[in-house]
């Protein structure tokens, strides 16, 4: 009998997500023991103090330098986990801003008062009356974003899946809280649970089954059995790698809001309360892609030849739907919906290119991780900047969120437009934009992995997705007869001037994507040093 | 011939961002300040152009003193993308073709602007009409002044910005925003082949700056360096209004006339042969793409020139002559470099008289209550003395008359093109034939005698700052082509690395003579159909005659575009949103769902659309399967 080493965890590493989620179960003991009338405060202050502590040691273990497998082998804290914690915690605590926003809605939060309550009851009119609040909404997010955190750094398949559930259950929950639309609120985060769960089963199935091939849990162990052979690989082992890595794919290409998995993004995005869905949008997204890239650049990357048709196709109709879609939709949520999944398209041909050290690239140039990242940063800027805005704008129903009811917006509150102008002509790529930038380096580094074909077909498609954006604008600006009124709500919306958290959220989108449009050498040579995942 | 390499801008010249700057700012002030700029806005808007071209005088100036080996020059500004194999700078370049471009769009830009002050007086939004105008000279600034692609293809999309706020100005009227639409869609085609272009020369040169493209060029494999061409042989053609992009330019003449004539004499349209002899060596390195351009500018110049005969809309028919000049300059811009200087010169004395023309059109219609409809008019020469006379002189000037400035552009392009190949050169004098008739038929029709005005039209001359612009560039139409065509081949020839030669100011060719003869047959021809004894019809005459039609039509270019992408575009949308259910399903419809109940919304959840989308999931999961099982027999 040999003794038992106490196994390294390497605390220090893995500081930045155990403070968020000490902070999240401390903030359950808030709920519990603070007064009502303080607890939002203590809230915010806790959920703040907290993003700022993980912020500063992700940065200061990341500027130490290194990439290493923590947790007993389940986490690796390397260059594109440490990019992806940094961007995750900021843009989280720019949405904890939206969630703390009360001056639009007259004193009150965007969330249920009583979310048990069955709408149009005695208990939720009470509830109203009370000016009640769930200050639970953040310990929720805290924990969700702490799921995400680890989703991405995960090393081995079991920690991934207990991070997906981490990450997802709070935000099926945080779906149904909205204070206005109850019922389609109710019904998104029905439909997001049911269906998550559906996707973690063929996750986990995914995972069940590439265990089977390779006898391992852990990403380096599988990628050995692929390069190395294992015992009884024949056609049956084969079998169950393709299988897994199928399975594998559906659970994660779901939360990333791929097509054909995207069917509950646009309706959930619509449902969920506006803060939210701007968390969602940036911040799962950016979880999702990290865990998918690690997954099938670590484990299966020298099996690419298997997946990259499968994920060549998934991105070209990805990108197509989204962007063909989001041209009928007839509500900003909506498109701003279709137009996530239109770019989680052009992410994965960057993905799809694989140019990574491993597979050719050449010394300095800009790999297929850091384009994504660069793009992620640009997208999750303007993601949040632009539902932060949809929040200002409101009609005597709360957010004004059909489209039909921003026309002539440019008149009456110009710079209000000008700003949600910007960030469409991000998500356009158009020039002097981060979005551009983005573009411009997915395409790049999809292009330097030999996908010339994917390239051309995805500027095509850019230039469709273009012209939804640029109709907007034109909406705006240029229309003074609301021309596609849709039946309700087309009375003309107004800005409410909202508190310094959600300007700061519009604050930080703009100055993000304008800078990193201008000015984007040192944020791009950054997502240069965190290109490579450690194996 | 030795690429030049561009000295460093120093002094004076590491100012030269101002030249884009000015005009920036101004758009900026204009379109952000709101009404409390109205009374002076246009005042603004009007110098920044004019501070723009005084800079760029200077700069003309410094330029011509220097040493011939010294006249490109280099001014980085910052750095823009820097990563590893990728440096891309955000920086500018002067060099002689730079500079031609600089005068031109500032010069005929300040008087287009003098010019709007006058045209868009009643105008309501006439401050925000400037600050467009400014956006669009700063943008084509950029576009010249780049000193690589990728800084150029900003500009690119900043002039296709412009312009798409410029067409659809007047956007209370339907046509005007779908024109600008259309403008933007056909011109995102163009841009399509812009940024495929840049991509491959990031993946074959790591760069895209022209000094390192130019030196890298003649490492490539033909086939690809003619990849190259072709595409950007495409984004040349979409902001060019060159076949088979050529579709947006006629309908574009829905925005105010002063836009017309900045689109089609100083910017915009010029902007892809500029990229045609700014790409020179590309070109050089891949022939097949340089036969391409041969035959899209001589395919366009006839095409331009059929459709100029068959309009009654004056703004289109000059419009026509636009896309048939510029595929002259196209034309010579693929002759190689015998004919790139030649290309610019007659792109200068274009601008000249097609400014002078269209501005002379708006005076027109602004004598005639904002009638285009020829038919409409005759006898304008003795009410509209000023505008008829710089009219004539624009006219006389692009068919070519001895000694006025087309005469002199154009012949070299004719002569250039038959020592090329005799196809090019025949097509290129039946388009000098067509251009004199189309345009005599539009100088018979506007002013020789017979009025046909409509009742309470009462034509008077425009003021005087209006009538300025129209008497300098009458000015310039006629004695262009005398000033510049000893100087302009020598001046542009080391830029472009042409072999463009100068030719006396009096020259007789036998290729000239047959020009003149077949110039003074179109002119006749025209007098004959709508001489002054002629009576011409108030309205178009109904045709059976196909080619008559066809042209009305413009040569069927919208048919086509409909046929071939708008409706399948349109079928593919209807289906997958149907597939999809995009509109109709779930939440965003439930206009009435607060009012229903909770229960019924329940069973509507259970009852459909959640289970049809785990549908569609396991659809998808099915599918990722037969993909990886294909891709493993495949």
């Amino acid at each position: 009998m040999g003794t038992i080493a106490a196994p390294t965890i390497g605390y220090a590493l893995l500081l930045p997500f155990i403070v968020i989620f000490a902070a999240a179960c401390v903030g359950i003991l808030v709920e519990a023991i603070v007064p009502r009338d303080l607890r939002r405060a203590a809230q915010l202050l806790l959920a703040f103090v907290a993003v700022g502590v993980a912020l500063v040691v992700t940065i200061s273990n990341w500027s130490a330098g290194g990439d290493v497998v923590v947790g007993v082998a389940s986490v690796a804290v390397d260059g594109p986990t440490s990019f992806i914690w940094t961007i995750l915690l900021v843009f989280g605590a720019v949405s904890f801003g939206m969630f703390a926003e009360r001056k639009v809605t007259a004193g009150v939060s965007a969330f249920a008062p009583m979310a048990a309550a069955v709408p149009g009851t005695v208990a939720e009119r009470e509830a109203i009356e009370d000016r009640r609040e769930h200050t639970e909404v953040l310990p929720l997010a805290l924990f969700a974003l702490s799921g995400m955190m680890l989703f991405p750094a995960a090393n081995d398949l079991i920690t991934m899946f207990v991070a997906l559930e981490i990450l997802s259950l709070p935000l099926y929950l945080l779906c149904g809280l909205a204070r206005r639309r109850r019922l389609l609120s109710q019904e998104a985060a029905m439909k997001y649970f049911l269906l998550g769960a559906l996707s973690s089963a063929f996750f986990l199935y995914g995972a069940a089954l590439l265990y089977g091939y390779s006898g391992s849990f852990l990403l380096s162990g599988i990628d050995d059995a692929i390069r190395n052979g294992v015992a009884g690989t024949g056609p049956q082992g084969t079998g169950l790698l393709l299988a897994g890595m199928g399975l594998m794919a559906v659970g994660l290409l779901f939360k990333f809001g791929a097509v054909p998995f995207h069917s509950w993004t646009p309706d959930v995005y619509t449902g969920a309360p506006t803060p939210v869905t701007a968390f969602m949008a940036a911040c799962t997204k950016i979880a999702a892609i990290g865990a998918l890239m690690r997954v099938f650049y670590v484990a299966l990357g020298s099996d690419r030849w298997d997946w990259q048709p499968l994920m060549a196709v998934v991105a070209i109709a990805t990108m197509v739907v989204g962007s063909v879609l989001a041209i009928t939709q007839t509500d900003v949520k909506r498109m701003l919906a279709y137009s996530s999944i239109a770019h989680a398209g052009f992410i994965l041909t960057a993905f799809v290119g694989a140019s990574q050290a491993a597979t050719g690239a050449r010394e300095g140039q800009l790999t297929s991780v850091s384009s994504v990242m660069f793009y992620l940063v640009a997208y999750g800027a303007a993601t949040i900047g632009a539902f932060a805005i949809v929040t200002m704008v409101r009609d005597s129903t709360g957010e004004a969120t059909q489209l039909s009811s921003w026309v002539g917006l440019g008149k009456r509150s110009p710079a209000v437009a000008l700003v949600f102008s910007v960030f469409l002509l991000s998500f356009a790529g158009i020039p002097l934009t981060s979005g551009f930038i983005g573009k411009w380096s997915v395409f790049a580094s999809a292009w330097s992995g030999g996908l010339h074909w994917l390239v051309v077909v995805a500027v095509v498609v850019s230039v469709v997705a273009a012209f939804f954006y640029i109709r907007v604008i034109v909406m705006m600006f240029f229309t003074d007869q609301p021309v596609e009124a849709t039946g309700a709500g087309t009375a003309g919306a107004e800005v409410v001037r909202p508190g310094w958290t959600t300007l700061l959220a519009v604050g930080v989108g703009v100055a993000a994507t304008v800078v990193f449009g201008i000015y984007p050498g040192p944020l791009l040579g950054l997502a240069q040093q965190a290109s490579e995942f450690i194996r | 011939m030795e690429s030049v390499t561009p000295v460093l801008g120093t002094g004076l010249f590491s100012l030269a961002w101002l030249l884009i700057a000015v005009p920036a700012a101004s758009a900026a002030v204009l379109l952000l300040i709101g009404r409390a700029g109205d009374r002076w806005g246009h005042f603004l808007g009007t110098l920044a152009p004019v501070v723009s071209f005084v800079l760029g005088v200077v700069y003309f100036a410094d330029l011509l003193g220097r040493d011939e080996a010294e006249r490109a020059v280099h001014v980085p500004l910052y750095d823009w993308i820097s990563s590893g194999t990728w440096n891309i700078g955000v920086g500018l370049q002067l060099d002689q073709l730079s500079i031609v471009f600089v005068l031109l769009i500032t010069g005929v830009g300040s008087l287009i602007h003098v010019y709007s002050i006058g045209y868009m007086a009643h105008d309501p939004r006439r401050r925000r009409f400037f600050g467009f105008l400014n956006l669009f000279v700063a943008a084509m600034l950029l576009l010249v002044l780049a000193d690589n692609y990728l800084v150029l293809f900003v500009g690119w999309e900043g002039v296709g910005l412009a312009s798409y706020l410029l067409i659809g100005f007047w956007q209370e009227r339907p046509s005007a925003a779908t024109a600008a639409k259309k403008a933007f869609v056909v011109n995102r085609v163009g841009d399509l082949g812009m940024s495929i272009a840049i991509m491959l020369m990031l993946a074959a040169f790591s760069s895209s700056s022209f000094t390192d493209v130019n030196a890298g060029v003649g490492q490539l494999s033909t086939p690809l360096a003619t990849t190259l061409g072709l595409l950007l042989l495409l984004g040349a053609c979409g902001k060019s209004a060159q076949v088979p992009l050529q579709s947006w330019l006629l309908d574009a003449m829905e925005g105010p006339t002063p836009v017309s004539a900045l689109i089609h004499a100083a910017t915009m349209v010029t902007a892809g042969v500029y990229l045609i002899v700014r790409s020179h060596a590309i070109f050089t390195a891949g022939p097949a793409a340089s036969i391409a351009v041969v035959v899209v500018g001589t395919v366009t110049l006839l095409f331009g020139a059929y459709i100029g005969c068959s309009k009654d809309d004056i703004k289109k028919v000059l419009a026509g002559s636009t896309m048939s000049q510029i595929g002259y300059m196209m034309l010579a811009a693929g002759i190689g470099p015998v004919g790139y200087a030649f290309a610019i010169f007659h792109l200068v004395t274009h601008g000249f008289f097609k400014a002078n023309m269209f501005l002379g059109a708006g005076s027109v219609m602004h004598a005639m209550d904002d009638d285009v409809d020829m038919r409409h008019y005759g006898a304008l020469a003795r009410a509209l003395p000023i505008t008829f006379v710089t009219f004539a002189a624009g006219y006389l000037a692009i068919i070519g008359f001895p000694f006025f400035a087309g005469f002199y552009s154009k012949d070299h392009i004719i002569e250039a093109a038959f020592h090329a190949s005799w196809v090019a050169g025949t097509c290129a004098l039946i388009g000098a034939g067509v251009t004199a008739f189309y345009m005599t038929r539009l100088m018979l029709m506007t002013f020789a005698p017979g009025k046909r005005w409509r009742e309470g039209v009462h034509p008077h001359e425009s003021p005087l700052v209006m009538t300025v612009p129209l008497i300098v560039l009458g000015a310039a139409s006629v004695v262009g082509g005398l000033l510049l065509n000893g100087w302009i081949t020598e001046w542009l020839n080391p830029a472009v690395q042409g072999e463009a030669e100068t030719e006396g100011l009096i020259h007789f060719t036998l290729i000239g003579g047959v020009t003149m003869l077949v110039v003074l047959a179109g002119i006749a021809v025209s007098f004959l159909f709508f001489g002054p004894q002629k009576v011409i019809p108030d309205v178009q005459p109904a045709t059976r005659s196909p080619f008559v039609r066809a042209g009305r039509r413009d040569l069927y270019g919208d048919a086509f575009n409909e046929a071939v992408f708008m409706r399948p575009g349109i079928r593919m949308t209807n289906d997958l949103v149907r597939f999809d259910g995009a509109v109709v399903d779930g939440i965003a419809n439930g206009t009435g769902t607060v009012i229903s109940g909770f229960s019924s919304r329940l069973r509507r959840v259970q009852n459909g659309f959640v289970r049809s989308y785990a549908l569609t999931m396991t659809a998808g999961a099915a599918v990722v399967g037969a993909i990886i099982l294909l891709g493993r027999l495949g």
